[in-house]
């Protein structure tokens, strides 16, 4: 019991150390590939201290609940995983973060935040859809949809499910809101819509948003190395290969509409992922 | 000053997010403001970035005139920053209305409207005197700091 409790203390921490790392990687690798300098590793916490000490305004109670919702829910789900739980309540818990993300957004009537909460409702709906048959895949290999029977196969889970790899990885590049998905908010300072579902939080909210997301992205990240569960130099490098890769695709890629994102969702994505399905039964 | 003031105060010289609102002007000042974000001067290392909202800016950079039509919408992006914030005005018609101060539908300079912190003065400004007005503007944030501190 003490060691639950002392676990789901520690790994939000340490979730939020190594997500604004990754933050402050992505950074300065960008602005490499953009031959700038960058900003400093440090330079995600910095903003969010910053952030968390401006003053507090809203124009709806809803956007001071939802942040902490949010942050709470994405918390929630890492303690789940670390815990090496259900995959399907982490599912759903860390589902929970988002659709608190959008009701915060809504409650505004500025049209930017309204716009870019159906198009983030639209990103759910295209990506969430790939993670369940993840956890289907996971079912069907082990017998169980908890993580915890992983570590027992004999070979890697991405040999059996390499086609739902590549329907992840664009799951992945939908949820760390980077180009050619990053609709509804993407991760540099402007866009077509201000800033997307962000645009209406201010101050401490936008903080505790920008805190979720970091936890979202190493949750992510965690669902990654769960392809390759039975070393753990692998654990590590596989996850790290795929945000690399991500960044590399946001520098070369331009944003593509909602219509392209659920193309690509529902069309490649699902039909592959059906594919490596129905090969796993067979 | 405890230790969580200190850090704040870092963050807060080290993370500017600016607006910068054209207010009339001929695009001159805009064009070495946008300047400070490309390669070759790249403020992004010192953490600024230029957000499009005013909801999530420290920072008001103002280029040319107000006048009687957008001296409102000046006003309403000032009243959205969320303290503490500090406004830059930029350029010769920024600070007085320059050539237009005449005109009759030029109301003056950005002070005739909102307080100005910090006056970069050019015609353009280069980018080396604006990003000195910001490092200025980022001295003004602890002064402010320190005044609420005095109960002021």
């Amino acid at each position: 019991m003490m060691q639950t409790a002392a676990l789901a203390l520690a790994v939000p921490c340490a979730a939020i150390l190594l997500g604004g790392l990754l933050s402050g990687i992505d950074r300065r690798l960008t602005a490499r590939l953009q031959s700038r300098q960058g900003p400093p590793l440090s330079q995600p916490f910095l903003d969010v201290i910053k952030l968390m000490a401006k003053e507090r305004m809203v124009t709806n109670p809803w956007q001071a609940f939802s942040p902490v919702a949010s942050l709470g829910a994405a918390a929630f789900a890492l303690v789940f995983f670390a815990l090496q739980g259900d995959l399907l309540v982490i599912l759903f818990v860390h589902m929970v973060g988002g659709v608190f993300l959008v009701l915060g957004a809504m409650a505004s009537p500025s049209p930017y935040s309204q716009t870019a909460s159906q198009r983030e409702l639209w990103q759910m709906l295209s990506c969430e859809t790939l993670l369940f048959l993840i956890a289907g895949a996971l079912y069907l290999t082990t017998g169980s949809f908890r993580l915890s029977e992983l570590s027992a196969l004999p070979e890697p889970l991405l040999y059996r499910l390499p086609l739902l790899f590549a329907a992840f990885f664009f799951a992945l590049t939908v949820k760390m809101r980077k180009s050619p998905f990053d609709l509804a908010g993407c991760h540099h300072a402007h866009q077509e819509l201000v800033r997307g579902v962000f645009t209406e939080y201010v101050g401490p909210y936008l903080g505790l948003l920008e805190i979720a997301h970091w936890l979202d992205i190493v949750l992510y990240l965690a669902i990654c190395s769960l392809f390759w569960a039975t070393s753990t130099p692998a654990m590590i490098l596989l996850p790290l290969a795929a945000f690399l890769a991500v960044i590399m695709l946001d520098n070369v890629a331009a944003r593509l509409t909602w219509r392209w994102m659920l193309g690509w969702g529902w069309g490649a994505a699902f039909v592959l992922s059906a594919l490596n399905l129905s090969w796993l039964k067979g | 000053m405890g230790l969580i003031d200190k850090l704040i105060s870092t963050a807060r010289r080290r993370s500017p997010w600016l607006l910068h609102f054209d207010c009339g002007s001929c695009n001159g000042c805009d064009i070495e403001t946008l300047a400070c974000l490309t390669p070759v001067y790249d403020v992004e290392r010192f953490g600024v970035v230029n957000v499009g909202n005013p909801k999530h800016a420290d920072i008001l950079l103002v280029t040319g005139t107000v006048n009687l039509r957008n001296r409102e919408v000046l006003t309403v992006l000032f009243e959205q920053m969320p303290e503490p914030k500090v406004v830059v005005a930029i350029g010769a018609c920024g600070l007085s209305g320059g050539i237009f101060r005449e005109a009759p539908n030029v109301v003056g300079g950005v002070d005739k409207v909102i307080p100005v912190d910090v006056y970069v003065p050019g015609c353009p400004a280069r980018p080396e005197a604006i990003i000195d007005g910001v490092v200025l503007a980022l001295e003004k944030f602890r002064e402010k700091s320190k005044g609420k501190g005095e109960g002021k």
